[in-house]
């Protein structure tokens, strides 16, 4: 009897692990961007509620990097690369707005986001459109909902891994070449 | 039995000596003083090792042709167990071989150490270049330090020293740690952000080598390498004269076009070719990128049908780098080739 149930837990706790191990999946990492995202610039954010010729249903965008972690953190990367912290600092905002918040001026929904990056924005934001590749725009919506709390908490990490250079250790005393 | 051996050995040792002839990125083939000495210590490990191999493998093979004097092998039968002066015998031989094996261990940790010392922890010549090599994933940034600030050099992925000059490595990283390797050269320093590592060499003849970052830093780790490329103090010298100039300016309609391509797409927000408004930092300096070997950290050679091909899409020539794919019409991928295979 006491054999056969530490069997039982045995093959029990075997199919258990099994079935953990098979949540275990990663997530699909679509390195190399599908043409349509390269250049590809959508129209579909409204700024408008009312328009003509009556009431129209509009399909809605959505990012698709929602809830893509790798996309998120390239977008990060992205984020200091093309200097976007220049103006937005890291989402706190500094001489341009703040990315964390509620209330946006042109919306804050991802297809709102990419018309910004895209078009730009009077009063200093540039227009990104036709610079760079719409799978990137794409990237730092991902990353600018993520400051927001607007992706799932199992893409976004708990902290953002910057690191620290210290100027201390990158100071040389001597340089001399001839 | 016995040509067959011979002759396989043959061949095996012919496999082995071939591969040591390939002298680009070798720590047998040294070319400079320290990487003498670690090269030193690696035949030193070969030959003592090997020797204890050969030994111990007589040992192991010696009793299952001769046998052993001492036991007599009915007694073994009928007690199962050796004799108290087997026993005794057997305890001394493991002894011995056990205290060696302590003590060899000991002195090639101690040589290891000696060496590793002597190659790593020595202070460089008062008299050196100095550069800063800063890892990214997955390539290499040199800058030539100089006091000079007009004669300040930051190129990519290729490092020209002159021959018998002490080169001083100041090691960062951009990202995550790396490692370099330049094995003709001198053994590994690791690249760690925010801290600088030093390292320094001397190439006594002239040469390339290849380097390749040792330590796993992400999915392209394999594809990032550089090359290293000794050359007289003269030769190093032009090549430092041109290397200070600012870009050539497009001489022909084709190339001009190539440079409106290059300046109002997405290139300009990562890299920097001096002598015109682009002066990005995120990736390598184009500046004189025709003058180099290899592009894509020595992923490719530098030809032009490799640069169309790594520029047009470069996630399917090294997946997960973070070179865009930039959105080009057709007619600019050429003057745009045409334009950066000018910047010799």
């Amino acid at each position: 009897m006491f054999f056969r149930s530490r069997n039982l837990l045995l093959a029990g706790s075997g199919a258990a692990f099994v079935s953990l191990l098979a949540g275990c999946q990663r997530e699909k990492q679509e390195l190399r961007p599908r043409p349509a995202q390269v250049a590809v610039y959508g129209d579909a954010a409204r700024e408008s509620e009312i328009q003509p010729g009556g009431p129209q249903t509009q399909a809605a965008v959505n990012n698709p990097f929602y809830s893509n972690a790798l996309a998120i953190s390239e977008g990060q990367r992205l984020f200091s690369w093309y200097n976007c912290s220049g103006c937005h600092a890291n989402g706190g905002g500094a001489i341009g707005p703040p990315l964390i918040k509620k209330d946006w001026i042109y919306g804050g929904e991802p297809a709102n986001l990419f018309d910004t990056i895209v078009k730009g924005r009077p009063n200093g934001m540039p227009a990104w459109g036709g610079r760079i590749p719409e799978y990137q725009v794409w990237q730092l919506v991902a990353y600018i909902r993520s400051l927001n709390g607007e992706q799932p908490k199992s893409a976004t990490p708990e902290r953002q891994d910057h690191i620290e250079t210290n100027p201390e250790t990158l100071h040389f005393e001597e340089g001399a070449n001839r | 039995m016995k040509p067959r051996m011979a002759a396989s050995l043959a061949l095996g040792l012919a496999a082995f000596c071939s591969g040591c002839a390939v002298s680009y990125q070798s720590s047998v083939d040294p070319a400079g003083t320290q990487a003498e000495q670690i090269a030193v210590l690696w035949w030193f490990f070969l030959a003592l090792l090997g020797a204890i191999f050969v030994l111990v493998m007589a040992f192991a093979v010696w009793p299952l042709f001769h046998r052993h004097r001492g036991v007599n092998p009915e007694a073994l039968e009928e007690r199962h167990e050796p004799s108290r002066e087997t026993e005794r015998k057997l305890g001394r031989v493991v002894g011995w071989a056990s205290g060696i094996t302590v003590l060899i261990l000991l002195a090639l940790i101690v040589i290891s150490v000696i060496t590793g010392r002597a190659t790593a922890g020595s202070e460089p010549p008062r008299d050196h270049l100095a550069i800063e090599v800063t890892g990214s994933q997955w390539w290499w940034s040199v800058r030539y330090v100089n006091d000079d600030a007009s004669r300040i050099l930051t190129t990519a992925n290729e490092i020209h020293v002159p021959v018998g000059r002490t080169v001083l490595i100041r090691g960062l990283s951009h990202d995550v740690i790396h490692s370099f390797w330049i094995p003709n050269l001198q053994g590994k320093r690791d690249l760690i952000p925010s801290r600088v590592t030093t390292e320094w060499f001397q190439a006594s003849r002239p040469g390339r080598y290849r380097g390749q970052c040792a330590e796993f830093c992400g999915l392209q780790h394999a594809k990032m390498a550089l090359w290293v490329i000794a050359e007289p103090s003269d030769r190093y010298d032009a090549w430092m004269e041109n290397q200070l100039k600012p870009a050539a300016a497009p001489s022909t309609p084709d190339t001009q076009a190539g440079q409106q391509v290059f300046l109002s797409h997405a290139c300009v927000f990562c890299h920097t070719i001096r002598g015109t408004s682009a002066a990005g930092q995120a990736g390598p300096d184009l500046t004189h990128l025709a003058s180099r070997l290899t592009i894509a950290a020595g992923t490719l050679a530098n030809t032009k049908g490799n640069l169309a091909g790594w520029i047009t899409d470069p996630q399917s020539i090294k997946p997960g780098n973070h070179m865009a794919t930039v959105p080009l019409r057709s007619e600019d991928l050429q003057p745009l080739v045409d334009y950066l295979e000018s910047l010799q």
